[in-house]
């Protein structure tokens, strides 16, 4: 859903040139909040770490509270047990926000295919990047990260983008 | 095989079958004898069975051989000091009469017990508090027995709230309302996690506060379960390999050692000599990468950031060498049963060299930091202690045991891979304070960085692979160019190594202490069972008794100091 300032707006004209300002800076200042699990979260620190450096990207400012960040990163598996607790920090995320989901078991249960894992995070929140790998390198969720900043800068600020989602826990 | 231990068990109980397999003792009790049997065990001056290593059960539902009854509930005990291991099983017919509990005797058995209960549905008769602890409280049904699907997943809607659980730790701790009342305050209840940057991982830490001060806690784990064991009984003994990656996924290679040596244990395969120091050099570097990610976050918890890049960096600076030898960062999967996936590579010594100087180099400027610094000291000494007496009692295991004073480590008391030739020293705390956790893994850093230097010069040329082939795959010139290779390949491939009918358990150092599997097979390339008995799963389970009456912010640190790694502590 749009808030603030776009939610008075209504669809006028001002609003083309208020995507691209708006975009510009939530582009390049995504902060994230890692919701790490599992060996995913291992490599995403070293993505963080000084060798790589998040910051190149403006992503470096990780919140642990829901409220303050936008790009909810998912490093790991995500078991039945935890998903009722990852679904609720979604929600608790304000708009505008977006989800990266890391590695295998994060996007599809990876090698877990059985009674206690969820088999991908999809089933309960909706993604917008996925990331491939078991672990995936450093790299590639900086690719993640420009794929999603791509996203976004293509985005309006009017548009709800998931108001038709429905997952398992819904 | 340890045929003093066999005798003296024995001669002990002289009306119990009792086995051999491998190095332990395997005791066939029936229910009403466990309880005498096990304290027996563990008070009798000449057998002081002090550690329960572990506790599991088995399903023989669809086992060939035929059993006395359905179920069999194995506890494992160690008595440290003579090295000696006896295994206690107990059949079950009727689960939900289950087996009398064995609380009262070690305190490791609270959760190990409750393990069963979850995974097999097996009762244990006076448990304090019997109830799921992998699975979430939802969960319907026991996932481990062999009539429960693997792939039958069930949603969970809602987070238990533990708030009987709490109150009755309070009771326990002797606090109440009233009390509280008195001093006119209240009590406040503060939860972290499951998702917490302080729990490295995926645990809940809830605790019952007055002020800052902890009056009682109570732990849930298990969101990081990810069903290894049951995933395991769907593999080849190689296929399982890369599953141990991921048990402790900050030393990824100490599971993938651990796991093979336990199945060659039990196949009669010797190894090489070349792999022997193979495994050595890599085991020893991987336990320096695990203390270094543990120090780098422990220290980072207590606001020394500084700490985090001089230490995390090495590791990272590491994987040049490891993504070179193993192809992938974190995730080894280097290990085959009978040998390695490879030899190293050409000039891999000058690489090691290098590593091991970075390290020594970000580990010292590390130290320059902390070792005599005001705030780590005050913020670590005499701060969440943990008695020797309690430590064992919990089932605690490697560098948290020995900060406790107790000198238990496998390379020394239980010497395999030629790890009695190797210059080196265990160190042991005096307290059993977070500052002793810390500064054991500093210097056991600078024990194993010496291990790997003294093997890198004894490691002998040859080949790294057994030449058998009922366990090492055939060479691919033997693959291309002949059926009988073709044919041997593909059976290796498709039916997997073979292992003679049996039960057995083998244990390992790891970065973390004692890595035990438990197998049973029955005879064909996969585990009928694979119990991984990790050792951040008893250390866990003793953390309350280590933070009640501590503050809130040294709970932070003692967590980050027994080093929880979701991925074992949940499997």
């Amino acid at each position: 859903m749009a808030l603030g300032l776009e939610a008075s707006l209504g669809d006028s004209v001002l609003t083309t040139k208020l995507d691209a300002v708006i975009n510009w800076g939530r582009e390049y200042s995504l902060w994230p909040y890692i919701f790490g699990t599992a060996c995913c979260a291992i490599e995403f620190m070293s993505a963080a770490a000084s060798q790589h450096d998040i910051s190149r990207w403006g992503a470096e400012v990780l919140r642990y509270s829901p409220r303050q960040a936008d790009a909810l990163i998912v490093c790991g598996t995500i078991s039945y047990k935890q998903a009722p607790v990852l679904k609720r920090i979604y929600e608790q995320m304000s708009e505008p926000k977006w989800v990266i989901a890391v590695g295998a078991c994060a996007t599809s249960g990876g090698i877990y295919d059985n009674y206690c894992t969820l088999q991908g995070i999809d089933q309960i929140i909706p993604v917008d990047i996925y990331v491939s790998g078991c672990p995936p390198r450093p790299e590639t969720i900086f690719d993640a990260l420009m794929k999603l900043q791509d996203q976004v800068r293509g985005e309006s600020v009017l548009q709800d983008r998931h108001k038709d989602y429905k997952g398992i826990l819904d | 095989m340890n045929t003093t231990a066999l005798e003296l068990i024995q001669s002990t109980f002289p009306d119990l079958p009792c086995t051999a397999s491998l190095d332990a003792v395997v005791l066939t009790v029936q229910p009403e004898q466990l309880e005498t049997t096990l304290s027996r065990l563990k008070n009798d001056p000449e057998l002081q069975f002090g550690l329960l290593v572990d506790v599991t059960a088995v399903d023989y539902l669809t086992y060939p051989v035929a059993q006395e009854a359905r179920f069999a509930v194995v506890h494992t005990l160690r008595n440290w000091e003579k090295n000696q291991v006896v295994q206690v099983r107990t059949p079950v017919a009727d689960p939900a009469i289950g087996v009398p509990t064995a609380t009262h005797l070690w305190d490791s058995a609270n959760w190990g017990e409750r393990e069963t209960f979850d995974q097999y549905g097996i009762n244990f008769q006076g448990h304090p508090d019997l109830r799921r602890i992998l699975n979430h409280w939802q969960f319907e049904g026991h996932p481990l027995r062999k009539d429960y699907p693997i792939e039958q997943g069930q949603v969970c809607y809602e987070t238990d709230s533990l708030e009987k659980e709490i109150k009755a730790r309070l009771q326990a701790k002797g606090v109440d309302q009233t009390t509280m009342q008195d001093i006119n305050t209240e009590i406040m209840f503060l939860n972290l996690g499951p998702s917490h940057p302080a729990t490295h991982g995926a645990i809940r830490i809830l605790t019952a506060l007055d002020g800052e001060t902890i009056l009682a806690n109570v732990n849930e784990i298990g969101y990081l379960h990810r069903g290894f064991e049951k995933t395991a009984e769907n593999r080849t003994y190689n296929q399982i390999v890369p599953l141990t990656d991921r048990l402790n996924y900050c030393s990824s290679m100490i599971n993938n050692i651990a796991f093979v040596k336990a199945v060659e244990s039990w196949l009669g395969v010797e190894i090489t000599d070349r792999c022997k120091f193979m495994r050595v050099i890599l085991t020893e570097f991987y336990r320096v990468q695990d203390h270094l990610v543990c120090l780098a976050a422990n220290l980072l918890d207590m606001g020394g950031l500084t700490n985090y890049w001089y230490l995390y960096n090495q590791k990272e600076a590491s994987y040049d060498f490891i993504s070179r030898l193993t192809g992938a960062r974190l995730t080894s999967s280097f290990t085959r049963v009978g040998g390695m996936y490879r030899d190293f590579y050409e000039g891999w010594e000058a690489d090691m060299e290098q590593q091991l100087r970075d390290i020594e180099k970000g580990v010292g400027d590390s130290l320059k930091l902390v070792l005599k610094n005001r705030i780590v000291h005050d913020r670590s000494q005499g701060v969440c202690v943990m008695s020797p007496e309690k430590a064992l009692s919990f089932g605690f295991t490697g560098p948290c045991l020995r900060a406790s004073g107790v000198p238990f480590d496998l390379r020394k008391d239980n010497p395999y891979y030629h790890y009695d030739a190797f210059d080196f020293t265990v160190p042991v705390g005096s307290r059993g304070d977070v500052y002793d956790r810390i500064f054991i893994r500093f210097e056991e850093i600078a024990q194993s960085i010496s291990i790997v230097r003294q093997a890198m010069k004894m490691i002998p040329k040859g080949p790294v692979n057994v030449d058998n082939s009922q366990v090492s795959l055939p060479a691919k010139s033997e693959v291309y160019s002949n059926i009988e290779g073709l044919a041997n390949h593909f059976k290796l491939v498709f039916e997997g190594v073979r292992t003679p009918v049996g039960e057995w358990y083998d244990s390992f150092e790891a970065a973390n202490g004692e890595l035990g599997f438990y197998f049973v097979s029955d005879g064909s390339g996969r585990p009928y069972k694979c119990k991984v008995r990790p050792p951040c799963f008893y250390m866990m389970g003793g953390f309350h008794e280590m933070v009640e009456g501590s503050m809130i912010a040294d709970a932070i640190i003692n967590l980050g100091s027994i080093n929880i790694i979701g991925g074992e502590l949940d499997r």
